[in-house]
């Protein structure tokens, strides 16, 4: 059946197809649609799951790996940190059946916090990697990758970037899927149980084994040469081999070579492809890895080349690249011309710009702002932390201090709290970050006697990825009820003396429990709980009474709501973004703000 | 047939439903179809873009500079920001009604829709609409996006029948909204037939 999906969907199905058993994953963008087109296809006998975090979904999917079952895990690339625990540990094992680990990349970055690259990863544990340019490549690469898996007994890694998994495609899959057969967990001590003796000995195989892989690799379907051989050639990598080829469209004959396993590098196909060239431009995104490979074949091999790309500064280190970029620089290279003709725009009017920010009556805004309140003229540190609230530091909210890695704010307001003893240390965390990777840091805060004011910000959903259930949530992966973990249980469970629980709406209640907090030491929590208003349907709108408003604009300066518009002086409220959140109307001084006349 | 279509908007406005539906009509009259869509952050009242790539030979899943033959703007801020994808004798659809962001509210620096429509008149041909005159039969303007098809596939330069996007339409809006939906679908095509007989 012939589908049009996103690059993510065309590497679900691709999983399927290779009749992956197990899938497991944490959400993040650009991969968390891998999962849910899995649970939204036809499949019987598939286990799937959102883990609390990438560890876990790991540690999930070895053992099946373990028991003869072809599993997957996705992740966004940072997830790969957190999983790189037990990723380094099972480099060294191996798998019985197919295990692929997807990593997804983000160029820009567009929504991370950093630019690292999974191929690099892949280097550093010594595993295969695929690196795929589009949907359909995808579709047919994840195949491979399992098929690749099995035959070395390796986990590999498959590292698609945001341009792939968001881009569509129609792709040709099966109309049904069923796990392959497995055998199951055989046991067997010395293959299974990590020590060091093991580890040695297995070194020594990987590395005699990654060498073959590339020989392999050498005549690996995606690695390709098109063009002519001529003194100079164009190496590309991922998305930017099409955005290269979008550029060669008619200058056809230039050599150009696609790098779709990084590591392994497949040597002998590169020798063979860049016979005879002189000069070499590398196209690839994040780092200049494939680049690095050509250099140390270039000097193993006494190679007449000249490398260009990053390392030369021909290719930015930053940023994702993009048709225009690769045109300016292969323009440069190659000495043709591939640029289209432009609409001139040099002279365009001003545009407003436009940040993100947290949706018109998002109960985050309200959080922040019940918060800010209790808080005015006192002195605080506002750690936030990975999620929409990391949106909380927009004017005029300004409500995050740091922001450094999922739940890393409530170990910092640990730490600023020992250092920076006049100080009033908050930690802001989502319901999803909270159950990811907050529960330790609670521990960490009790046991060592920290004295924070915990605030989870509880919509009841992992919104910033597309709305996923997580274990607060009472339903699991495929929508089935499940028993819910209660995070004022988990918290009492832990020794946290103090748990509040609020609605942010009601911002007088909010101020207060805020307020309650102040005065006690250790360990104190807020729940700020209130749905997220992307699922919860408005039940009603809010106006503004022209007659009453005196227009001193004091809603707009407080809260930022994107509801909250000037038309001519006045204040207005756009009734399509308004959500009946009613905290303008707590702030408005004259109380020319109500709930809207039906 | 090669054809680039950019829709471009503010996040919330009903752009992804659009180019979805484009893009099923181009595979239903046989043409291989790939799209790219804003997703994440951006979504959250940023920019956003939807680029729909039709015919065999487009690699880049994001339309090149001064490629595409058709500009649907949902906001004409976003017009003029995006203004650069279109090639030259394209056609730009553009909803003259502006989403001011928050930033605007708080410091206003006097954005306006009528700065963007003049210059937008300058730099290309255009089919300007205002969405909320456009909404007013329709009593909300979340029928937009499907007036702004009208409009595309009544100027001609769509490259789609009107029956095949219309058939699309069907199966992406629930059915008690089709009725409402179809005529917002035709509006549209009379407000760019009447702008190509002017």
């Amino acid at each position: 059946m012939k589908q049009y999906v996103m690059g993510n969907g065309a590497i679900a199905l691709g999983a399927l197809t290779a009749g992956v058993g197990l899938v497991a994953g944490y959400p993040g963008t650009p991969s968390s649609e891998i999962i849910e087109t899995i649970s939204k296809a036809p499949h019987e006998g598939v286990h799937l799951e959102w883990s609390v975090n990438e560890k876990a979904a790991l540690e999930v999917a070895v053992a099946a790996a373990y028991s003869g079952v072809r599993s997957m895990v996705t992740m966004k690339q940072m997830g790969l940190n957190v999983a790189s625990d037990p990723l380094m540990s099972v480099a060294y094992l191996g798998v019985k059946g197919g295990l692929v680990i997807v990593s997804a990349d983000d160029p820009g970055p567009i929504s991370s916090q950093t630019e690292q690259d999974t191929r690099r990863f892949a280097d550093f544990c010594r595993i295969p990697v695929f690196d795929p340019a589009s949907p359909e490549e995808a579709y047919g690469m994840i195949q491979e990758a399992f098929a690749y898996s099995e035959k070395y007994g390796t986990p590999v890694l498959f590292r698609p970037t945001t341009r792939v998994c968001h881009a569509y495609a129609a792709i040709e899959a099966p109309d049904h899927f069923a796990p392959r057969p497995a055998e199951g967990f055989v046991r067997d001590p010395s293959r299974w149980v990590i020590f060091p003796r093991l580890s040695y000995m297995n070194h020594a195989k990987m590395e005699k084994r990654n060498a073959e892989i590339s020989k392999d690799f050498s005549s690996f379907r995606f690695n390709t040469a098109e063009g002519n051989p001529s003194e100079k050639a164009v190496v590309a990598s991922g998305v930017s081999y099409a955005y290269v080829k979008e550029c060669l469209k008619g200058h056809e004959d230039v050599r150009l070579v696609r790098i779709a396993t990084a590591f392994p590098f497949p040597e002998d196909f590169v020798l063979q492809a860049l016979r005879g060239v002189k000069k070499v431009l590398c196209i690839e995104e994040l780092s200049p890895y494939v680049e690095e490979q050509i250099l140390k074949t270039a000097g193993k091999h006494h190679l007449d080349l000249t490398v260009s790309g990053k390392l030369d500064g021909s290719v930015p280190h930053n940023g994702e690249n993009s048709v225009e970029l690769c045109s300016d620089i292969l323009d440069r290279f190659l000495g043709i011309r591939t640029k289209l003709e432009q609409v001139d725009i040099s002279d365009a009017p001003a545009l407003p710009v436009r940040p993100p920010v947290l949706c018109a009556g998002c109960p985050h805004r309200a959080s922040f702002y019940a918060v800010k309140q209790a808080m005015k003229g006192k002195k605080a540190v506002f750690c936030g932390d990975i999620g929409c609230y990391t949106l909380g530091n927009a004017m005029p909210l300004d409500m995050v201090d740091t922001c450094l890695c999922m739940g890393a704010g409530i170990t910092m307001a640990q730490g600023f709290d020992y250092t920076n003893p006049d100080t009033v240390c908050f930690a802001f965390t989502g319901d999803s970050t909270f159950f990811a990777s907050g529960i330790t840091g609670v521990v960490n805060a009790v046991y060592n006697g920290a004295n924070i004011i915990l605030c989870v910000l509880d919509n009841s959903t992992t919104a910033m990825t597309g709305h996923q259930p997580h274990p607060g949530t009472g339903r699991n992966m495929m929508g089935s009820p499940v028993e819910k973990v209660h995070i004022e249980k988990v918290l009492e469970g832990i020794g946290v003396r103090k748990i509040l629980t609020v609605d942010p709406l009601q911002l007088e209640d909010s101020i207060r429990a805020v307020q309650e907090c102040l005065p006690e030491p250790g360990v104190r929590a807020i729940i700020f709980r209130s749905p997220c208003v992307a699922l919860a349907k408005p039940e009603n709108k809010m106006a503004v009474d022209p007659a009453k408003c005196i227009s001193c604009k004091k809603c707009i300066r407080e809260i930022g709501c994107p509801a909250l518009v000037t038309e001519g002086g006045k204040v207005k409220i756009e009734r399509n973004l308004c959500a009946g959140c009613g905290l303008c109307s707590c702030i408005c001084p004259v109380g020319a703000i109500g709930g809207e006349q039906k | 047939m090669n054809k680039d279509i950019l829709i471009c908007g503010v996040g919330g406005q009903g752009t992804v439903l659009a180019s979805k539906i484009i893009a099923a009509s181009a595979m239903e009259e046989g043409h291989p179809v790939h799209s790219a869509e804003t997703i994440g952050m951006a979504q959250r009242g940023g920019s956003v873009t939807s680029h729909v790539r039709i015919g065999a030979d487009a690699f880049a899943p994001m339309i090149p500079f001064g490629s595409a033959g058709l500009l649907l703007a949902f906001e004409p801020g976003e017009a003029v920001r995006n203004l650069k994808y279109l090639r030259k004798g394209g056609l730009a659809v553009v909803n003259t009604a502006i989403t001011k962001p928050v930033t605007e509210s708080l410091k206003e620096s006097g954005y306006s829709g009528k700065v963007m429509a003049e210059y937008l008149e300058r730099k290309c041909a255009c089919i300007f609409v205002d969405a909320e005159e456009a909404c007013k039969p329709f009593g909300s303007t979340r029928f937009f996006n499907i007036i702004l098809l009208g409009v595309a596939a009544g100027s001609g330069h769509l490259g789609i029948r009107k029956e095949t996007v219309l058939k699309q339409i069907e199966k992406y809006v629930p059915p008690k909204y089709l009725e409402i939906n179809t005529r917002a679908f035709e509006a549209g095509i009379k407000i760019a037939e009447s702008e190509t007989a002017k």
